[in-house]
């Protein structure tokens, strides 16, 4: 005699503990096995797009804090890198370093985020974030340092940076660049080794590196399947064509590549940090530019590699002071695409931690 | 009936006789309260008081004296945890209310006494209802057998063990009540896995315990105590504690199994929909479970009252379970949680072969030495548990399934075709 | 650096396989007729020398007089990158061939280009809003829908 069983439909989300933000995901489950997925997006659209269009064109780089609010450095830098090339023009060198430093400091922040809420959807009650939590707090305060805010920073000008740094700023950057690599390391051997994560990360949630590239995949993600491509290398923007930093590369592209991945990353960015210090050059942080911005009409892409992945603004302008279009390629919305095809075939339990390692905020996927 | 043996405290007339005060207290916690009670009672009217009534009335203060150490251990049990998970994170822990935050448990129950309790629409009321009490009943009566200090035991039963191991499991009915009649799916999905969890996990419990009656000869708790004289049952059974040790983490719902209210995952799952006072029950009657279970593995494992140094039987007792009980919270301060799949992984594969090993060899010691098992196959326990359990664990281990991919076709029309 | 692929080079690749597929080449990027778009693409994938398999950013500009989309194609494998752009003359319907079957990272932005531009995509599986309900009217990032309602 055969029953007749029909699978049970869930609705993760928008309010569920583990969906990082106002994210819903219809979910059929055959039992504890997921049947089918279809993600439901839009529950933080805020329209930046269009709002971008009605302001000038440095007001707009405080619409990018909110994009990627766990690394709003990144979303300010690939926005004034955009407007630089829409207007042809090019920070001077020291501004060119404290973006880098800054956007590699946001790295490291967003990667401990990650982490830590990774190892919380895991199941890890609260330890792994706290510990996370405590070094990101020091980064949070340097950035406190440079532009009086920790998260909504709008530091980066078009042309430059807000401010130069400010004399207390080195001797706390010392005290972290000596701290963190420590931290990190603890990190490692805290979590790596362990037998639990290990069995719930390794060949878990397995993305090709085939699926990856059609999918259009982007960032740790992509580089945990085993594709060399981080835009720091292969597309070299601002000064990082002068410094030295490996790119880590993953083998399986499962849960455990991505996780490791990003432990490595940090130690790289730790680097880059620690280079940018000792290089940094003198001068001045920015240019001189009239108050509102006239780019002439045209087009322009401007795109860094974000802590999510490829972050890129297309601008168009009309030759006014507001951008005629704002596009964002927003990493976290696009490595979304192929969230379903990940999730087919594997539990309840895997679904929270193969969300959590693709690592995306809902900032920027509704934008 | 045999009054003496079956209610607190009340001892054969002469017990006390010829001992200090403080003896006394190192025996039961109120001594000769029941006694006296039970001497006022029998001697004012010789024959007026029938037995039955003594029997009663006594039953029932002890029962209230055992419920409300237990409830009132509840609260600072996990005061204890919060204090404690706070010091693994880095944080403080409560400190606000009262001093060093002992107050804490006061202000959350007043907080939940005071609560709207919200039954949804949807829910079976009856059943909604009847679930935490299903759920924390169970749980409390677990504490009748535990033998607190020589003699202080409220029912010392002969099949003590046993009775145990039947009442806990029926606390999962109320789980699964609770679970079904929230008519929520995260309810439903945490009340299906707690079957799963404590059908599989039950078996090398059992199993596990066995080993240490097979070494005592009974299954009275008060007995076993008794039977470890010298050194605690830890060194002859290693093994059979180690597998004890894991399956009433599962039993208890702790991580790394606490999966069937795994917050990132199912919210909080079966008890979801409560609120309140509802789930302050709920609450209890886990945390209850957990001092419970301490005072089991205490008294099978440590040798429960006995202590190397002249203190009270009762403080050597609490001071193991304190000590058991902060070892739970460590691993749910250190240890990601398992998948479901994973979890039967370590219970059949794992724990039951283990189980299993560890009576073998209980049996073959025992026949070995049948007048005490001499003291050098201490460390030869250990040696040999460790290297089961590092074989086992290389051949066994908790990997789970691979991905199953469900042949069936898409759910969500609008995806059918991408 | 990335680099970017001639417009030239690769409209001639083009039209020895599509005559009529390429409108127009700019320095850095060609405009393509729309109703050889999906071929183009495929071509332009599966192609050893060009091996764009990967579509970066899919967007949509509102030009008010026609509809702009704009595909973003990288290399990974030789470090190169391309843009195409599909004009679309209409104001009503607007579609272009969607291009889901040949990448599917564009099922997402394809979306959302519908959902806040209004073009369509023939031949998407799921067409439909992503981030705004069913039932809002207008698409908000067309010129001429306003912010603030007079």
């Amino acid at each position: 005699m055969t029953l007749k069983t029909e699978p049970i439909t869930v609705n993760i989300g928008p309010q569920h503990p583990s969906t990082h933000g106002v994210f819903r995901l219809r979910v059929a489950f055959d039992g504890e096995v997921i049947q089918d997925v279809e993600p439901v997006f839009g529950y933080l659209h805020r329209g930046s797009e269009k709002l971008a269009e009605e302001r000038t064109y440095t007001q707009v780089v405080t619409l990018t804090d909110r994009l990627d609010y766990v690394a709003p450095m990144t979303s300010n830098q690939a926005y004034v890198l955009a407007v630089e090339r829409l207007m042809g023009i090019e920070a001077p060198e020291r501004g060119q370093y404290i973006r880098v430093m800054m956007a590699e400091l946001m790295r490291i922040a967003s990667h401990l985020m990650m982490i830590g809420f990774f190892l919380q959807d895991m199941g890890a009650f609260g330890t792994p974030l706290m510990y996370t939590f405590r070094e990101r707090e020091d980064i949070l305060d340097l950035f406190e340092m440079v532009c009086g805010a920790r998260i909504t920073v709008t530091y980066m000008r078009v042309g430059g940076v807000q401010a130069d740094l400010p004399p207390e700023f080195t001797p706390a950057l010392e005290r972290f660049l000596a701290k963190i690599p420590g931290q990190i390391d603890d990190l490692e051997q805290l979590l790596s080794g362990n037998e639990i994560l290990i069995a719930r990360t390794k060949n878990v949630g397995l993305l090709s590196a085939e699926a990856a590239i059609n999918g259009s995949v982007t960032g740790p993600a992509l580089r945990a399947s085993g594709v060399d491509w981080d835009l720091r290398k292969s597309d070299p923007y601002e000064i990082y064509d002068q410094l030295e930093f490996d790119v880590p590369i993953g083998e399986n592209g499962d849960n455990y590549d991505r996780f490791v991945l990003r432990l490595e990353e940090m130690r790289q960015s730790v680097r880059i940090v620690r280079q940018c210090k000792e290089q940094m050059p003198g001068g001045p942080h920015r240019l001189e530019l009239p108050m509102l911005l006239r780019p002439p009409a045209g087009d322009a892409y401007g795109r860094v590699e974000a802590p999510k992945g490829e972050l890129g603004f297309y601008l168009v302008s009309d030759g006014s002071i507001a951008p005629y279009r704002c596009a964002i390629r927003s990493p976290s919305f696009i490595n979304l695409t192929v969230l379903r095809d990940m999730l087919i075939g594997w539990k309840l339990a895997d679904m929270v931690t193969i969300f959590g390692s693709l690592d995306v905020n809902m900032g920027e996927v509704d934008r | 009936m045999p009054v003496d043996r079956l209610a607190t405290g009340c001892q054969p007339l002469g017990f006390w006789d010829g001992m200090g005060l403080w003896e006394q207290w190192g025996i039961n916690f109120f001594p000769r309260l029941g006694d006296t009670m039970c001497r006022a009672m029998g001697g004012a009217t010789p024959g007026g008081i029938p037995d039955w009534l003594i029997f009663a009335i006594l039953g029932l203060a002890g029962a209230f004296a055992v419920v409300n150490v237990a409830m009132l251990g509840v609260p600072y049990v996990i005061l204890l945890e919060r204090k404690l998970l706070g010091r693994f994170q880095h944080r403080v822990g409560p400190n606000r209310v009262g001093f060093f935050g002992l107050l804490q448990p006061m202000a959350d129950g007043i907080k939940l006494m005071t609560k709207e309790d919200i039954t949804p629409r949807v829910a079976d009321k009856l059943v909604f209802s009847l679930a935490p009490l299903v759920f924390v009943v169970p749980v409390l009566l677990m504490f009748a057998p535990l033998p607190w200090a020589p003699h202080a035991v409220l029912a010392d039963l002969d099949v003590g063990i046993l009775y145990i191991v039947a009442v806990t499991s029926a606390a999962e009915i109320g789980v699964f009540m609770g679970g079904w009649s929230s008519n929520n799916k995260f309810s439903l999905f945490g009340a299906m896995r707690v079957v799963a969890l404590v059908v599989s996990y039950e078996i090398p419990l059992v199993l596990a315990i066995v080993g240490v009656v097979m070494l005592t000869g009974s299954l009275n708790l008060a007995a076993i105590v008794e039977g470890q004289r010298f050194v605690p049952n830890l060194l002859w059974q290693p093994l059979g504690f180690i597998v004890f040790m894991i399956a009433v983490s599962a039993e208890l719902n702790r991580a790394p199994f606490d999966l069937l209210e795994a917050d990132s995952e199912l919210v909080s799952g079966f008890h979801t929909e409560y609120s309140g006072m509802k789930w302050g029950v709920i609450q209890i009657g886990e945390y209850a479970a957990i001092i419970g279970f301490s005072g089991i593995i205490a008294t099978l494992f440590l040798s429960g009252w006995k202590g190397p140094a002249p203190m009270p039987g009762y403080l050597w007792f609490v001071l193991k379970m304190g000590m058991i009980i902060s070892g739970f919270i460590w691993v749910r301060a250190t240890i990601p949680r398992l998948r479901v799949d994973q979890i039967m992984n370590l219970g059949w594969k794992f724990l039951l072969p283990l189980a299993l090993i560890n009576i073998f060899v209980t049996a073959g010691e025992i026949l070995a030495y049948p007048d005490g098992l001499p003291v050098w196959l201490i460390p030869v326990n250990f040696a040999f548990a460790a290297i089961v359990v590092a074989v086992a664990a290389r051949l066994l281990g908790i990997q789970g399934q691979p991905r199953q991919v469900v042949p069936a076709p898409p759910v969500f029309e609008t995806m059918a075709s991408s | 650096m990335t680099r970017r692929y001639p417009a030239d080079d690769l409209a001639g690749k083009i039209r020895t396989r599509f005559p009529d597929a390429v409108a127009d080449t700019a320095p850095a990027e060609l405009y393509l007729e729309r109703d050889r778009l999906r071929d183009v693409c495929e071509f332009l994938r599966d192609d050893e020398a060009l091996d764009f398999r990967a579509l970066v950013a899919l967007n949509a500009v509102d030009y008010v007089d026609y509809f702009e989309v704009v595909y973003r194609l990288v290399s990974y494998r030789h470090n190169h990158a391309t843009v195409l752009k599909v004009r679309v003359y209409e104001r009503d319907e607007p579609s272009v061939p969607s291009v889901t079957s040949v990448w599917k990272g564009a099922e997402l932005q394809e979306r959302e280009v519908y959902d806040l531009m209004g073009v369509g995509f023939e031949g998407h599986p799921n067409l439909k809003r992503v981030f705004l309900w069913e039932g809002f009217e207008g698409h908000p990032l067309r010129r001429d829908f306003l912010l603030q309602r007079p």
